[in-house]
């Protein structure tokens, strides 16, 4: 067997063993252990300070956070929507683009889903460690008990149980599943028996049949459809926890779609950004294009734009109605104590935003990284924003209070992205971070779609299979 | 389509016998001339989805989807029964509003749809291909783990009624493979 392979490498490889070759072999033959351990350290360390944070948090209770009576939604919640928005990009790049016929997205794909497992899970949780008493998190769900109650079905709190888990299963199945066939081909490359079993046993006997083939892309395909709607449910529901309630700046039709929109929105800034790096470090340059950047570009533009739409339709619809308390809101937002993120936010998200406009800058990889740096922040103090400024000042003058966030709270914020990138950085490490298959499928119907004159396709150089 | 699962089955303790093409349109010609020339117990094994090559063996199998309905159709039961039950077992009047909500009872209700129509869609996929398994007869075959790399193999079974391993052979060289091989059924693995 071993022979076998030493003399096929030998033959002039064709450009879909090249793809193969060239995603497998990244987690097969890996080779920047030194800069993998410095970030691999790093984000060890996050993971740490996750651990003493929630300790701490544990250990003394909310107090430790800046929470308070009329702001009791802190940096907590701000942040489990902000990592809940990036998770949607992922399934949206994923799913979305592959019933729209977007074979680009290909490229991209696999680490978008990869992006959705961990920050979904940064997301889940944020409401469990906000409970206070976190250990009771399982009386969210249904089950029949001493006490003889049940959850209470009308509450967006109850369904948000529901929505969070759903997804969470639903994205990872759909990752594993996308997976697989490329598990598979790093069994068939791996050498050492270690990685032969490990890669073996998740592979699941995946040999390429046909028929098998058939009835995966029927279930692929089924679950990309119902995932674009659960990702619009998802968020919609988010956004009811403050729309269903009466607070003003929150209870507003607007919400589910703008929630959702933002969410997209953040979401590919962040796949821009992880896309950027990785093409860099693992030089993926001929597999995640300049052309898949200037796509991401726009993406990121269009649900920018159209955020900026839900801004400026929030003013407006707070002076149409013209509600004393949702107008106090407002003008707070614009000029009261938590100005600042306002203003941010509209700064962060969208003035380096418009440099998108231009080709140069969506395919220059440093100009997109650091617009999307930008809307992440700016997306984060949106949230930030819509939390406090509503929560600080309601109706009555007496039951006004300022939020200060505490140092507890920021180091738990500070310890989720370890325990983001612990995971996600161990996947890159040891598993396929490209969807090759679907690479080489696109490859293969670019090609047939070129003929009929050319040569039989997979046995010549590269060609644009983007 | 259906593969020898046991000796039974099998003439001469053969799996089948194996062609290996250069690229997907050989193969689907290859698979073509096999269904035209009566072979029916054949398949394909192609290192990324080929558009009508199950159909051209003559997949015309609808379980999948029919699964994600049923599925999606249980769910959604599943939800709304829940909550309607659990409100009237026990009632919690919050300012008068009706203690069965549809309303406020659907958004539950379409996660519930969502998570077991894509349980029961993928669970039914990895079932009907008869997936996880540890090993399998063609994983013993020479040169196999190309087929997840840049070949393209078709593999009539010993268990179709034409199948006789010398003439079997002889036709799949008249394909114009790369070339052809026996495979035993028990490929022990190494």
């Amino acid at each position: 067997m071993t022979q076998d392979v030493s003399v096929r490498m030998a033959s002039p490889r064709s450009r879909y063993a090249e793809i193969t070759q060239e995603v497998v072999g990244i987690p097969l033959d890996y080779r920047r252990w030194r800069n993998w351990w410095i970030l691999f350290g790093i984000a060890l360390a996050l993971l740490l300070l996750f651990f003493i944070s929630a300790g701490v948090l544990f250990w003394n209770g909310v107090g430790v956070w800046g929470l308070n009576i009329p702001v009791n939604w802190g940096i907590a919640i701000s942040n489990y929507v902000w990592w809940l928005g990036i998770g949607h990009a992922g399934t949206l790049i994923s799913a979305m683009l592959l019933l729209l016929n977007q074979p680009w997205r290909n490229a991209l794909n696999r680490f978008a889903e990869a992006m959705t497992l961990f920050a979904v899970t940064c997301a889940g949780l944020y409401p469990i460690l906000h409970l206070g008493r976190p250990w009771r998190f399982y009386w969210m769900a249904p089950y029949p008990n001493t006490m003889n109650v049940w959850p209470q079905f009308r509450s967006p709190l109850t369904w948000d149980f529901f929505a969070v888990l759903t997804y969470l299963t639903v994205s990872v199945l759909f990752w594993y599943i996308g997976t697989v066939p490329d598990l598979a081909a790093s069994r068939d490359r791996a050498r050492p028996r270690f990685w032969q079993v490990f890669y073996g046993l998740l592979a699941l006997g995946w040999r390429g049949s046909a028929i098998h083939w058939a009835r995966w892309r029927q279930a692929y395909r089924l679950t990309a459809a119902i995932a674009v709607p659960l990702v619009i449910s998802v968020h919609s529901e988010i956004s009811l926890l403050f729309a269903a309630g009466p607070i003003p700046g929150w209870n507003s039709t607007v919400f589910p779609p703008y929630f959702v929109l933002g969410a997209a929105f953040s979401g590919f800034a962040v796949v821009s950004m992880i896309a950027v790096v990785l093409r860099r470090a693992f030089h993926l340059q001929n597999l995640v294009t300049s052309r898949h950047l200037d796509l991401l570009g726009k993406l990121v533009l269009a649900t920018g734009m159209m955020t900026a739409y839900g801004y400026v339709i929030e003013v407006y619809a707070t002076y149409y109605g013209g509600e004393r308390y949702e107008m106090e809101t407002l003008w707070d937002r614009f000029t009261g104590v938590y100005a600042f993120s306002y203003w941010a936010a509209v700064a962060c998200n969208f003035l380096p935003l418009q440099l998108l406009w231009l080709r140069g800058a969506r395919t220059s990889p440093v100009l997109l990284f650091l617009i999307s740096l930008s809307v992440a922040v700016g997306m984060w103090f949106e949230r930030y924003m819509l939390i406090v400024t509503s929560l600080y000042k309601d109706y009555l003058p007496s039951s006004w209070g300022l939020y200060d966030v505490s140092v507890w709270e920021w180091t738990l914020y500070a310890g989720t992205m370890g325990v983001f990138f612990v995971p996600f950085l161990l996947l890159i490490r040891l598993l396929p971070m490209i969807s090759a298959f679907e690479v080489k499928e696109t490859l293969y119907e670019s090609r047939a779609q070129d003929r009929p004159s050319a040569a039989p396709p997979g046995m010549e150089g590269s060609s644009n299979h983007a | 389509m259906r593969e020898p699962r046991s000796s039974h089955e099998t003439s001469n303790g053969l799996y089948g016998v194996m062609a290996e093409f250069k690229s997907p349109e050989d193969l689907t010609q290859a698979v073509r001339q096999a269904r035209e020339c009566g072979y029916r117990h054949l398949d394909a094994f192609t290192p990324f989805p080929v558009e009508g090559l199950a159909e051209e063996i003559g997949f015309a199998d609808r379980r999948v989807p029919l699964a994600t309905l049923t599925g999606g159709i249980f769910g959604a039961a599943l939800g709304y029964g829940m909550q309607v039950y659990t409100n009237l077992d026990y009632s919690l009047n919050v300012g008068g509003r009706p203690i069965v909500a549809p309303t406020a009872f659907m958004l539950i209700t379409f996660e519930l749809l969502v998570l077991f129509a894509v349980l029961f869609g993928i669970g039914t996929m990895f079932i009907l291909n008869r997936l996880p398994r540890l090993h399998h007869p063609l994983f013993g075959a020479d040169r196999f783990d190309t087929a997840s790399l840049d070949r393209f193999f078709l593999v009539i079974f010993s268990n179709d009624e034409r199948f006789d391993v010398r003439r079997t052979q002889d036709f799949l060289w008249g394909l114009g493979p790369e070339r052809v091989q026996g495979v035993p059924l028990t490929g022990a693995p190494e």
